[in-house]
């Protein structure tokens, strides 16, 4: 299994957040979740300046077999979006916690909001479960 | 707990992700399935497809009794080994399953019949078949493996015996041959030339792995889906079941209205020719992003219709279905995609053909 970076937090529904030097926070799913979706042939992105509020479908990623919502993990504005998902959503089966980035939000309620989070061990652990 | 094929530890070895299809554990990929879809149009690439029902028929009469529960002709098969596509249709012309027929001997024909569909297919052609004396027997013992691709033969051929070569090397399409202890079908699922092999349970492990040995690349049920779509080849229970007949589901060209043989549904499937058949199949492709879905509306200026199989389209780069809609529809539609109408063309299929995008589509 991949190795899921130290700095990032989970949605039970696979989505990651990372919180960024300037108080960003960047969005993708897990590569448990591009795995279990297999390869990935179109994302819909959320635009620049939507309102997100965490816990709401807002971006989605459709592989061959299966189309699924993006949940925002945090409430806050889009100020981002990986539009070089458009041509090569593949990149997010390629590098899930990297290039294959979904948006960025400014947070609104971030301190209370990743307490709801899974820190990655407790994220590992519940992807352990699902298989079993 | 779901039923596994011999094969199912050397998938696993070989990293397949295995999901439950009609009650049976098989691998979906080993990977990435659209470079398995790749490797069939453009190589050589197999399917374990042991969990397909394969029914002997045993009989004086066998021909007969084929002649009334098929609504294609198996007179048209003349030649021992010769293969027919067909639907088994129920009274009102619902389609109960389709089917590969072999013709082996006047007394001994082969049918090949879907895995989900087996329970009351079983069943079914038992109850036909007491009227005409003829003794059903399922081949459990049998696995099954597709060789699919413009170099599948090939790598098929150097793996036999010099007398089971030559005679494969001269089958003709749609026709099967038998040696070295295997039942060698010029068939197959996906719009590329190939073999579906049958080959006794005790020796389709060694099978598998001489033709992984040879450059066959393993495949799973995934790039078989998208494969058979990009042929413009149906799905049972997706496209068809028995509340459609074969009018509506694309699949008249199957249909033998031949003089003086009373098949199952005959008289339903007359009737609704003549009335005229509110709904037909056709292909739709969508240019825009995004992915057609069972499912999903179809809108057309002569009323809605439905997605049946959709799926993203690897040798085209876009998505393409199948959809039932009224049958005056024709030239452009639109499809629901969470509440957004995206347009769509209606085209001609298959969508490819020798590993190219069909032309019009």
């Amino acid at each position: 299994m991949n190795e899921i970076p130290g700095d990032l937090k989970f949605l039970k529904s696979h989505e990651w957040a990372r919180v960024e030097d300037n108080g960003s926070v960047t969005v993708g799913i897990s590569d448990h979740a591009q795995g279990l979706l297999g390869d990935l042939v179109y994302v819909e992105l959320p635009s620049v300046g939507d309102e997100v509020q965490a816990g709401n479908a807002c971006a989605v990623v459709e592989s061959v077999k299966a189309a699924s919502d993006v949940y925002s993990p945090i409430s806050g504005k889009v100020t981002a979006v990986n539009s070089a998902l458009s041509d090569k959503p593949e990149t997010i089966n390629e590098d899930a916690y990297g290039e294959g980035w979904i948006f960025v939000v400014k947070p609104t309620n971030l301190a209370e909001e990743s307490e709801e989070l899974l820190d990655p061990d407790a994220y590992a652990e519940l992807i352990e479960s699902e298989e079993h | 707990m779901a039923q596994q094929t011999v094969l199912n530890a050397t998938h696993r070895a070989l990293g397949a992700k295995m999901v439950d299809f009609g009650g049976w554990d098989m691998p979906i990929n080993y990977g990435s399935q659209i470079e398995e879809h790749h490797a069939v149009r453009a190589e050589a690439g197999m399917f374990d497809v042991s969990h397909m029902t394969i029914v002997d028929l045993h009989g004086a009469r066998a021909r007969d009794f084929l002649r009334h529960l098929l609504a294609n002709s198996v007179d048209k098969l003349k030649v021992s080994g010769k293969a027919l596509y067909s639907c088994m249709l129920n009274e009102q012309g619902g389609v109960i399953d389709d089917l590969i027929v072999y013709y082996l001997a006047e007394d001994f024909f082969r049918v090949v019949v879907n895995a989900a569909t087996r329970d009351k297919d079983l069943p079914w052609i038992e109850q036909q078949a007491v009227n005409y004396g003829v003794k059903v027997s399922e081949r459990k013992e049998l696995a099954m493996i597709a060789v699919q691709g413009p170099q599948a033969r090939a790598k098929v051929h150097a793996l036999l015996t010099s007398a089971t070569r030559a005679h494969a090397e001269q089958l003709g399409k749609f026709v099967a041959c038998e040696g070295d202890g295997l039942f060698i079908a010029r068939t197959g699922y996906t719009g590329e030339d190939g073999y579906e092999i049958i080959v006794p349970e005790s020796r389709a492990v060694d099978f598998w792995n001489r033709l992984v040995a040879a450059g066959v690349k393993p495949a799973g049920l995934g790039a078989r889906d998208t494969l058979r779509l990009e042929a413009g080849m149906n799905l049972y229970g997706q496209d068809m079941d028995e509340s459609v007949t074969p009018w509506q589901a694309g699949l008249a060209w199957t249909v033998a209205l031949d003089a003086g043989r009373d098949f199952i549904g005959r008289a339903a499937l007359e009737k609704q020719k003549a009335d005229g058949v509110a709904s037909v199949m056709v292909g739709l492709v969508m240019d825009e992003k995004g992915v057609l879905r069972h499912g999903q509306r179809v809108v057309t200026a002569h009323g809605d219709g439905e997605v049946l199989s959709g799926t993203f389209s690897p040798t085209l780069g876009k998505a393409i279905a199948f959809a039932r809609v009224p049958a005056a529809a024709g030239g452009e539609a639109q499809v629901d995609i969470r509440g957004k109408l995206v347009p769509v063309r209606v085209v001609k299929y298959p969508f490819v053909r020798n590993g190219r995008p069909a032309e019009g589509v």
